[in-house]
């Protein structure tokens, strides 16, 4: 009998040790254990092994083919099994690691732009796109920007209707005297003054009247005015320019109603409606049954407001816009009092 | 201004419905906000007379009345008190829609047998009609009127409710309104024929009138009524007056009120004999002189405001109201009739300063034509000549010294087409201006157009150009978008900057609130722990509202904190609140200095509030705000010792950005707090935008990213515990190869002697161009320590 027949005998014996063996392993140790026992450098296959040497050379090939061959299948079966105790291990603790996840997450606080913020950043970004500069004037203004340059001189009964806040202030050269500007007009007052053409902009801001709060009026609210001035800007562009702001800001399908109305510093003079979005035009409480809203006050800007600025109405020709802020969240949102923009009340805030 | 439509009809056909009646009107400029209907659901109702009242034979209170329509009877049961045999009654045939007397709904009436007598209808009452809330019994009608006719004719009717703008006083009136209708529906106005007899010697021989202030009144005309007998008018006059809401008084006054509703041309009527010296004299009134004005209130004049007067004194304010020594009495019996016209700034302010609003005030500051008066005039006195049985004296008045000529306008048909953006050709532009009363000549490409009389507001191009668009139609012209290249634009970076500060403080958890810029003396004292004079002192207002409405705010904390207050009576979580805008600073002379402001209160837990505990905030909650803030905007902020009165003196810190202020932020001072109600901490950052402005468009400066790795090692110090972290920091950052110097621990305690602090930081080297090796890193932080040694006294901990 060879040597070699022998040693073949005890390699078979270890595979089917080694496999029952492993069959019986449950968890990591045992596995360790498993891999010392019969992968490890004192293990009886390192052991058979060694004995390779004394044999001869044919029969070397073969038991050491065999041997490198159970090796290889040992180091299988280890990695196999270490796999499923693995995967059975993060079964297990999957199973373990339960929560609530109904629980309420950790949230950050969260803050909200004021409404009245938030539509003065639309109807920017809905001018500038159109080529419009967005300026700024003072809110403690000159009675001249305020009403003379605009056509309104003492007497006039559009003064009747904007209430004004006088400041208490030293005689000042020229009689002049501040107050708290009554509408955004002054603004473009200002503009036509220092700007040359072709001008583009419009000035968001606070103005003020001398009136008691109630759920329709405070003595302070907010206020867009818009002004372009160029060689050829006519009543049609006006038309264009507002119907295009309505379409981007109350949607597509909404009417919109252009009609003559007065106002001092434009000739011809417009008010823009949008039909009411509560009864269509059909007539209803929130629109006087008149089934339009009125949103903006318009018109081709007066010979004199722009002959006042320094610039030729001959030759330049200017529309002018003035849209109440608080209106169109009033409208957008359905809120009945304005006082609520300006009460600082979390909960109201905290729904936009 | 209110017109009846019945009214309306004297003067023009309506043939179009009163709905599209006040559309068109409304396009075209005099806006309709409302439309009442008298009578509109008046069907199967009609005028009846009761003939009969019997008893009921099953029913005490009830009884059988017959009512007599014209071409038949009715019987009716009816249980109303007053049912009066003669009476003209308001009949319901059976069909017609009523409002239920007790529940006020609306039903329709059907046949009905009432305790068992037919009952073929209703004697109404007033509610029952939708008239008004009486129901105390049926509503009786005055003795003419004929019977059968349907109520809707009788009193039925539809009210317009204008606002009229401040240029067109012409439609203050029913005939101007009626000329608007007759253009937008293309009728003809037809004006009522004013004839009468010139009886009595002339006017100019019993009245002389002299004007010394001309520039206050271009035109004062008169004419005399005597043997005038003073009795209510007539029930039309006094309806229509009701109709357009003013009450009746006598037959004289009720003329002057009706002929103005039509005319728009105020009146007044003097008691002839009262009027001393047969003379009457509009002068400005002399200083110190006095008036009772027909209200019944001394009424102190100014040389400044005209007065109508006689031979010594005033007997009327000129425009505004008539003085009670020639007021119109049931024993007058001679009128001077006053159609003028006045200066309407001037107007304005007198009844400005006497607080006095009148019809007549309302209708001259709008600057009414003076053309206008001698129609009116002539009108008056033809009806009070008709309702008084008075006679009038020969000729009329006229003293005329601002009288203009006519004045046309030249208006170009291609600036009108550059002007609106739309042709609409020289031919339809007449057409348009004719049918509104101008007199049109064309020249060339230009028109002539000359205003009606009654029309005060034309003056220019545009204004002769606006008539042709409104009368068209605002809808006829097109819209354009604009076609201009685009103007350059120099943007100004203000709204850029609010918008990125918004934008970072929504997204830490504040929200954006406003208060109203003005603000009372009170409150700005609540900021003050200890009282003193604010300053700068505030810019106050003139005519302040309220106290708390007297002045503008210097800054935006009072606001905040008092809403922090309100809030808190509701949230129980933490509260994060910001104000952005201008804040008011007196200049000494000129208009104030606006700054741009932003002002943060926060309050409560750095989270939300929660099933799990979270801490409550502190000062670096706050500072931690404000770093983050000005990292995001590209800034390093450095924090400085600062001494601001509201906030609490340890626990504030200036902003200080490239050198500059830019704010602070601290704790409020617990006895602000107070004064605000409210008791726990807050915590406050406020930043000055102006002067943040020019440093946040500082350009960024861009580093490559590190190619070298780092080495860190953190180092644990002792130091004396005035030792502050920013003097440590700055001393390790002086070395060039430290690249960070973070903070991790701060420790004072049982393991440090007293008057002693811990500090440990994590030190970053790296080298732009090379990978350092521990040596080198170990080279630097031996020099760093020595420099902490020799500079703070610093130990290196064990």
């Amino acid at each position: 009998m060879f040597v070699g027949t022998e040693m073949l005998k005890q390699l078979e014996e270890i595979k089917q040790k080694a496999q029952q063996e492993m069959d019986a392993v449950k968890d990591a140790s045992a596995l360790e254990s498993w891999r010392v026992r019969y992968l490890g450098k004192k293990s009886e296959l390192t052991r058979v092994l060694r004995g390779l040497a004394s044999l001869p050379i044919e029969e070397r090939k073969a038991v050491g083919a065999f041997g490198n061959e159970l090796k290889s299948h040992l180091e299988e079966v280890y990695q196999l099994k270490e796999m499923a105790l693995k995967e059975a291990q993060l079964k297990a603790s999957a199973a373990r690691e339960v929560i609530d996840i109904t629980l309420p997450g950790r949230r950050l606080p969260v803050g909200h732009l004021h409404p009245i913020t938030q539509t003065i950043n639309e109807i920017c970004e809905i001018f500038t796109s159109m080529g419009f500069g967005v300026v700024d004037g003072p809110e403690v203004e000159w009675d001249y920007y305020n009403f003379e340059a605009l056509n309104i001189p003492e007497g006039h009964p559009a003064r009747d209707n904007m209430s004004s806040s006088w400041i208490d202030h030293k005689a000042e050269p020229g009689g002049r005297r501040m107050l708290l500007r009554t509408h955004n007009t002054a603004v473009s007052a200002r503009m036509v003054e220092t700007l040359r053409p072709p001008i583009r902009v419009v000035s968001p801001g606070k103005v003020y009247r001398y009136e008691a709060s109630d759920a329709t009026h405070t003595p302070m609210f907010h206020q867009i005015d818009g002004l372009a001035v160029d060689k050829g800007i006519t009543m049609a562009d006006l038309k264009g320019t507002l119907y295009e702001f309505a379409r981007r800001f109350f949607g597509e399908d909404r009417r919109v109603r252009f009609r003559c109305d007065y106002f001092p510093f434009v000739e011809p003079g417009v008010e823009m409606a949008v039909e009411c979005a509560v009864c269509h035009g059909g007539g209803c409480r929130l629109c006087g049954n008149s089934g339009w809203i009125e949103i903006l006050g318009a018109g081709m800007t007066h010979p004199h407001v722009l002959q006042r600025g320094g610039i030729d109405p001959e030759v330049y020709q200017s529309y002018a816009f003035g849209i109440g802020i608080e209106r169109l969240p009033m409208l957008r949102y359905g809120i009945d009092d304005i006082r609520l923009f300006y009460g600082c009340d979390l909960r109201f805030l905290r729904q936009f | 201004m209110r017109v009846s439509l019945k009214w309306l009809k004297d003067y023009v056909t309506v043939t179009i419905p009163p709905a599209d009646v006040a559309e068109r009107l409304t396009m075209a400029g005099c806006e309709v906000k409302g439309l009442e209907t008298i009578g509109g659901e008046w069907e199967n109702i009609l005028v009846g007379q009761i003939t009969a009242v019997n008893p009921h034979p099953n029913a005490d209170r009830l009884r059988r009345t017959t009512v007599n329509l014209g071409k038949e009877q009715q019987t009716v049961v009816c249980g109303a008190p007053n049912v009066r045999v003669g009476d003209k009654i308001v009949f319901a045939r059976t069909g017609a829609k009523l409002m239920d007397g007790h529940t006020g709904q609306v039903f329709r009436l059907k046949a009905a047998k009432i305790r068992g007598v037919e009952s073929a209808g209703m004697v109404c009452s007033e509610k029952e009609l939708g008239l008004s809330e009486n129901h105390a019994g049926i509503m009786v009608l005055p003795p003419d009127v004929p019977v059968g006719m349907p109520l809707t004719d009788l009193i039925g009717d539809t009210i317009f409710d204008l606002e009229i703008t401040p240029n067109r006083p012409d439609c203050l009136s029913v005939i101007g309104i009626a000329r608007e209708v007759a253009v937008l529906i293309g009728k003809a106005v037809c004006l009522p024929e004013v004839k009468y007899e010139e009886s009595e010697p002339p006017v100019s021989e019993q009245m002389s009138i002299e004007i010394v202030a001309p520039d206050l009144c271009p035109r004062y005309c008169a004419s005399l009524i005597t043997g005038v007998q003073v009795k209510p008018s007539p029930n039309w006059m006094q309806e229509r007056l009701l109709a357009c809401g003013m009450r009746p008084i006598n037959n004289v006054v009720d003329v002057t009120n009706y002929v103005m509703l039509e005319y728009g041309q105020p009146l007044h009527s003097f008691d002839y004999h009262t009027i001393g010296g047969r003379k009457i004299i509009v002068r400005r009134a002399y200083e110190g002189e006095s008036i009772i004005s027909l209200d019944g209130v001394e009424r102190a004049l100014t040389p400044d405001m005209l007065v109508i007067a006689d031979e010594k004194r005033a007997v009327a304010i000129a425009g505004v109201m008539g003085g009670a020594n020639t007021e119109v009495s049931d024993q007058t019996t001679a009128i001077l009739l006053e159609a003028a016209n006045f200066n309407p700034p001037s107007i304005h302010s007198t009844g400005d300063v006497l607080r006095l609003p009148s019809e007549a005030r309302y209708r001259f500051e709008r600057g009414i034509s003076p053309e206008l008066a001698m129609y009116a005039l002539r009108r008056a006195t033809q009806l009070i000549v008709e309702l008084t049985g008075g006679k009038a004296a020969k000729g009329l008045v006229d003293v005329y010294p601002g009288k203009k000529a006519k004045e046309p306008v030249t208006l170009s048909v291609d600036k009108a087409r550059r002007l609106l953006g739309i042709d609409f050709g020289a031919e339809r532009m007449v057409r348009t201006l004719k049918s509104l009363g101008f007199e049109c000549e064309i020249t060339d490409s230009q028109i002539k157009a000359t205003p009606p009389y009654w029309r005060s507001d034309i003056r220019l191009e545009v204004d002769v150009i606006e008539e042709i668009a409104r009368i068209i139609g605002y809808d006829k012209i097109p819209a354009t978008l604009l076609g201009e290249p685009l103007p350059k634009q120099t943007p100004d970076p203000m709204p850029g900057l609010k918008r990125e500060v918004r934008s970072a403080l929504v997204a830490y958890g504040f929200t954006d609130v406003l208060n109203f810029s003005l603000t009372g003396m009170d409150m700005m004292n609540r900021l003050m722990p200890e009282p003193h004079a604010i300053e700068p002192a505030p810019i106050r207002v003139a005519n302040p509202m309220t106290a708390e409405m007297e002045y503008l705010r210097l800054n935006l904390r009072a606001g905040l904190l008092a809403a922090f207050a309100a809030n808190r009576k509701h949230e129980d979580g933490s509260i994060r609140l910001f104000e952005m805008g201008k804040v008011y600073i007196p200049r000494g002379k000129g208009l104030p200095d606006e700054r741009e402001n932003v002002c943060g209160v926060m309050g409560g837990f750095r989270l939300e509030k929660s099933w799990q505990e979270s801490e409550p905030l502190d000062f670096f909650d706050a500072k931690g705000v404000a770093e983050t803030l000005f990292q995001r905007l590209g800034l390093e902020a450095a924090f400085e010792t600062s001494s601001d009165d509201s906030l609490h003196a340890n626990k504030q810190a200036a902003i200080i950005v490239a050198c500059e202020k830019v704010g602070v932020v601290g704790e409020v001072h617990p006895r602000v707090l107070a004064a605000f109600e409210i008791n726990e901490p807050v915590y406050l950052l406020e930043i000055d935008l102006r002067t943040l402005l020019p440093l946040s468009m500082a350009q960024r400066e861009y580093h490559p990213v590190p190619r070298f790795p780092a080495i860190v090692r953190d180092m644990a110090l002792v130091v004396d515990s005035g030792v502050t972290h920013a003097r440590v920091q700055s001393i390790i950052k002086s070395f060039p190869l430290v690249e960070k110097a973070e903070i991790f621990d701060v420790y004072a305690g049982e393991q440090v002697s007293v008057g002693k602090k811990s500090m440990a930081y994590r030190l970053t080297f790296r080298s732009a161009d090379q990978t350092l090796t521990d040596d080198d890193a170990s080279r630097v932080q031996e020099q760093i320590l020595s420099k902490l040694i020799a500079e703070v006294g610093a130990v290196l901990r064990g």
